[in-house]
């Protein structure tokens, strides 16, 4: 059965939840979401420094009517951890977060493991929900349902996509 | 010049421009000279300020004016390096300069030994504006009519006024920004 690419799987719900706004940080597994962005002239893509300064751009995007998503590795929760709290959480701000989640089965780099063990501890700790496709049909009905979970509770929602999901 | 005078004097000079306040007594001191829609107070996130005002100027064609501190701009000097290259003509960045961390106790910062005006023109901000502690020197007026992004550099004495909390939730703060932005 013809089964499709995960990164068109991810760059087609993006499209269908209307995101329109992203920021991103690079990671290997996201090189090719992050191209088809860039070629998207319906989207803004502003690639930033660190993961914590994108989430305050898409803040602002959000109070101009954008619909923010972040592009970014799971080592990028770790930066922006305060940004999540006492912005996000605090003002009640909704934004789709795409994380390519490494240190998971798979991992070949042992620097990956730490964060990536530590990574949904933290979103429980900001009690961010998430979702975590496994495949990319999964992935085409979980994160247009994770950006509707975003909207409607003015709240960070991610997505966790494993090293397998590739 | 004390910082909420020079605050004074620059909102002194705003009408319809969408203002971003950094965290601590920066926003209180603006909320207690003026309070306006227009005004969204950045209550956490140090260090965020000019990022949410380059994410509004990027999409809105209003001006955006950002009261950000030496302090927090070190915590996010990547923020210069984004609004450079995205250059949005609406973006006004002003530093206000007192050395120090002034919200919890003035403890010296870098900006007594680096230049942060020499670090946007390093970036590459080609508008920079810089004004000593004269009261009379700072002609805001001039930064206003200037093409942005525009780097403010505006040298306050450390310290605080004595004004209240802002009695604002945040959320409230966010939808009453949001309703001025969609009018």
């Amino acid at each position: 059965m013809f089964s499709l690419d995960g990164s068109q799987a991810v760059y087609n719900t993006l499209k269908q939840s209307e995101i329109n706004f992203v920021v991103s940080l690079p990671c290997v597994n996201l090189d090719k979401i992050m191209k088809m962005v860039e070629a998207d002239e319906d989207i803004i893509h502003v690639p930033v420094t660190r993961e914590e300064e994108g989430f305050g751009i898409c803040a602002g995007a959000f109070m101009c009517g954008k619909r923010p998503a972040i592009l970014m590795q799971n080592s990028g929760l770790g930066n922006s951890v305060n940004a999540l709290a006492s912005l996000f959480e605090l003002y009640k701000l909704p934004i789709l977060m795409i994380i390519s989640h490494r240190g998971t089965e798979g991992e070949f780099m042992s620097a990956q493991i730490p964060m990536g063990n530590a990574t949904p501890k933290v979103l429980d700790a900001l009690q961010i929900p998430y979702f975590n496709p496994k495949t990319p049909d999964e992935a085409l009905k979980l994160i247009p349902k994770a950006w509707k979970v975003a909207e409607k509770n003015g709240t960070p929602v991610g997505i966790l996509l494993s090293i397998k999901f590739w | 010049m004390e910082r909420i005078n020079t605050i004074r004097k620059i909102s002194d000079e705003l009408t319809n421009e969408l203002v971003v306040c950094n965290i601590g007594f920066p926003s209180r001191e603006l909320h207690h000279l003026k309070d306006s829609s227009t005004h969204f107070y950045m209550m956490g996130s140090m260090g965020l300020a000019s990022s949410i005002g380059l994410g509004i100027a990027m999409s809105t064609k209003r001006k955006v004016v950002i009261f950000d501190g030496d302090g927090s701009i070190l915590m996010n000097l990547g923020s210069l390096v984004t609004i450079f290259n995205q250059n949005p003509n609406n973006l006004i960045l002003i530093v206000l300069d007192n050395e120090c961390y002034g919200s919890t106790g003035s403890q010296c910062s870098y900006a007594s030994t680096v230049n942060l005006g020499k670090v946007a023109e390093a970036v590459g901000f080609k508008n920079n504006f810089y004004f000593d502690g004269n009261e009379n020197e700072l002609k805001f007026n001039e930064v206003l009519n200037s093409c942005g992004p525009v780097f403010v550099h505006v040298k306050v004495k450390p310290g605080n006024a004595n004004v209240p909390v802002i009695p604002l939730e945040a959320v409230d703060i966010k939808d009453r920004f949001m309703d001025e932005i969609k009018k």
